[in-house]
């Protein structure tokens, strides 16, 4: 099983999002994360999707979304060259006044920001591999993590070569 | 240029542009302008019982011209009754455009009177979907979803127009052409491919073709048959592939798979090579895929590159649409090509099994055995009728005793398996093709789900034949319990009910039954000297089954024979 960061190139039209998606589910594929946006031409927006399956389950999934009329291109992003990420917030507890402090030096050490300091809890966001955010999130067990919401990863890859 | 008139009229001016000369349909509240429109249009309008049966006439209609056929249906039910429809021309990849009247634009989302998201229930089954919401974006839609419709792999498009843009005045665009950026339906065949292709196959030892029906929507039968021809290779077909290659010729071989015939079946799992065209190896035409690709190298020649290495693994593929691969593929196999010899102990094996096959299946004892009445038919009908089937034994007998001879004359549900799919797709046929006889091999269980077309045949003048097999069962899935469960029969005597001569006449059809083969005779005779729908009821034995049959989950070679 590997996973897939595919980078989907769409019209910016409505009810897309629901044709991509219906797609997943009715060739009986998973979707990991998902996060969708405008690109720099408002004409279309990307949807970047991670996925995990076998080799022939992937290959299989970018030929069906490329050939839906809707999406403009669609490319499977090498994950070795690429780069992701993800924003997340976590809603922290603070049980004692000693806490809040750890918990800004946790954040600032995985360069996250904390907002709403408040007596019950901190609200920290970062935006980071998911490898990282797993990371922090189990260091982060150990004051208790009342929310958390994550916005599925977003990516672009390197240009190929420096000339 | 731009004209000024409602969206329904520009609805039927953009029709008639596409060469639309009838639709089948049904009217209700929310198409109404349209049908206003439909009654000043020259377009010839075709009134069903009931909405599944237009989208059934408007794919039938499609699958004979290779132009789209229409559908006309009213919002929420009248829309919902399309799906099977729909979804029947999808898993076929027929070409069609549904259109459909939705409650006016302020009203969607309020759960208004027959409002129904028909663009949401039917996405998946649909090639793709448009709903205007200005007068102004009709006639592009409409030119833009006939091209979708009809090139690439087909498949069904559906226009859903609320009432309000139909009725509303406009400044409209009528475009001569249309873009469809996301939209790219042929891609040209890779050379490098397809000469690695005809090393493969003339490497082979024993090579095989299997023909499927990308072959017969592309049109692509004098170059499978010489490229057969000129290598002796034989010719099996899919289910769906029935009609893309002679079925008397001497190098065909019938269709493989659950009901293929015996020596097809057999034939196919000693080949060391196929070249499979137009085909996306259905589970119905090759058993487990696993057991299918052993010991098999496979040339995979299609349109769909999403096709390529879904259900097997192939040795190569050549993505491109089948008649221009298979011109190309001859061109190089001219340089190469060696015919082999008559001693080639392939083709002398493929002869011998043929034969004893042939001669040696053993068939149902009785005077109305389903292989003698289909080869009846067979006889009486002129190679050029279509041929449509619905979906069960019947079906699957027509796949074994009926030889469809004449190139694209045999239509059938394979996909999707829709009874009552073959009557009214007959009607579409003969709406297509009024010039040749149109058949529908039925079953009663079948029949039964669109026997209302009648209505259509009789008063529309579309004089189709239903040549109705008729075990009062639900005979497949009573050959299923009967093999698979003990023969605990559940839910599939259908009693004797209806009286279908009686049911022909009282739609003013003519009803015959046959209950001897000279009565057969006669009324396939009758039916075709007939300028009325005709229904001929064949009392069978209920006890028959289809075989060979291999059952699901199996291999073609665990394939089950006649005792």
């Amino acid at each position: 099983m590997v996973w897939a960061i595919l980078s989907i190139k769409v019209e910016n039209k409505p009810g897309i999002l629901f044709k991509v998606t219906h797609l997943f589910r009715s060739r009986n594929f998973n979707i990991d994360s998902i996060s969708v946006g405008v690109t720099e031409d408002k004409k279309y927006s990307r949807m970047t999707i991670t996925t995990i399956g076998d080799e022939k389950q992937i290959t299989q999934i970018v030929k069906q979304l490329d050939k839906m009329i809707d999406t403009i291109e669609v490319r499977r992003l090498d994950v070795n060259n690429s780069v992701y990420r993800e924003l997340v917030m976590f809603k922290i507890k603070v049980s004692k006044p000693e806490d809040s402090m750890e918990i800004n030096k946790l954040a600032s050490a995985y360069s996250a920001k904390t907002h709403d300091a408040k007596k019950e809890s901190i609200i920290v966001e970062m935006t980071a591999t998911p490898h990282q955010i797993s990371a922090f999130e189990e260091l982060a067990k150990k004051f208790g993590i009342k929310e958390m919401a994550r916005t599925g990863i977003t990516a672009l890859e390197r240009e190929e070569h420096e000339h | 240029m731009n004209e000024t008139m409602i969206g329904a009229t520009a609805l039927m001016k953009a029709l008639e542009k596409e060469g639309v000369k009838e639709v089948f349909g049904l009217p209700g509240g929310a198409n109404l302008p349209m049908y206003d429109e439909l009654g000043k249009s020259n377009i010839r309008h075709i009134l069903v019982r009931h909405e599944q049966s237009a989208a059934h006439m408007a794919d039938g209609f499609g699958r004979v011209s290779r132009k789209p056929g229409v559908c006309f249906a009213t919002s929420g039910p009248g829309a919902t009754n399309l799906l099977t429809g729909i979804a029947t021309a999808q898993a076929d990849s027929a070409p069609m455009v549904a259109v459909t009247g939705q409650v006016p634009v302020a009203m969607i989302g309020k759960d208004a009177f027959q409002e129904s998201d028909i663009i949401g229930m039917a996405n998946p089954a649909l090639k793709y979907s448009y709903q205007p919401r200005t007068p102004e974006e009709i006639p592009t839609m409409v030119k833009q979803g006939f091209y979708i419709a009809e090139t690439g792999r087909p498949g069904p498009v559906l226009l859903d127009i609320p009432k309000d843009v139909q009725q509303n005045e406009a400044n409209i665009p009528f475009p001569d052409e249309v873009r469809v950026p996301g939209y790219h339906p042929w891609t040209d065949p890779d050379m490098q491919n397809t000469a690695r292709a005809v090393e493969l196959l003339l490497s082979a030892q024993k090579p095989i073709i299997l023909a499927g029906g990308g072959v017969i929507i592309s049109s692509a039968f004098a170059e499978l048959q010489s490229i057969a021809e000129l290598l002796m290779i034989p010719v099996v077909t899919t289910f769906k592939g029935k009609g893309a290659f002679p079925e008397n010729h001497p190098l065909s071989l019938g269709p493989i798979g659950m009901h293929g015939h015996a020596e097809a079946n057999k034939l196919m799992t000693e080949a060391d090579c196929v070249l499979a065209i137009g085909t996306r190896f259905s589970d119905r035409s090759v058993g487990t895929f696993e057991e299918f690709e052993k010991n098999l190298k496979i040339i995979h020649m299609d349109v769909d590159p999403a096709e390529i290495g879904k259900n097997q693994t192939t040795s190569v593929a050549v993505v491109g649409d089948v008649r221009t691969s298979l011109r190309i593929f001859g061109k190089l196999l001219m340089d190469k090509a060696v015919r082999p010899s008559d001693d080639n102990p392939w083709l002398k094996h493929v002869k011998e099994t043929k034969q004893y096959w042939r001669e040696n299946l053993k068939l149902h004892p009785g005077e109305m055995g389903a292989a003698k009445i289909l080869r009846k038919l067979r006889e009486l009908l002129p190679k050029e009728s279509i041929v449509t089937t619905e979906v069960g034994q019947h079906q699957m007998w027509a796949s074994l005793f009926f030889d469809a001879i004449h190139p694209g004359t045999f239509f059938s549900s394979t996909g999707l398996g829709t009874m009552g799919w073959g009557f009214p797709a007959a009607i579409g046929a003969k709406t297509a093709r009024p010039d040749v006889p149109v058949v529908d091999i039925a079953g009663d269980g079948s029949f039964n789900m669109t026997e209302h077309s009648l209505a259509t045949a009789v008063l529309e003048d579309l004089p189709v034949i239903v040549f109705l097999i008729n075990n009062y069962s639900l005979g497949m899935v009573a050959q299923w319990q009967r093999t698979f469960y003990d023969r605990r029969m559940v839910g599939v005597d259908l009693k004797k009910c209806p009286d279908y001569v009686k049911l022909a006449e009282s739609y003013g059809a003519q009803g015959i039954r046959a209950q001897s083969m000279d009565e057969l005779e006669k009324a396939i005779k009758d039916g075709l000297n007939s300028d009325v729908a005709t229904v001929i009821d064949i009392p069978i034995d209920p006890e028959e089954d289809v075989l060979p049959f291999v059952a699901p989950g199996t291999g073609l070679k665990d394939m089950i024979l006649p005792s």
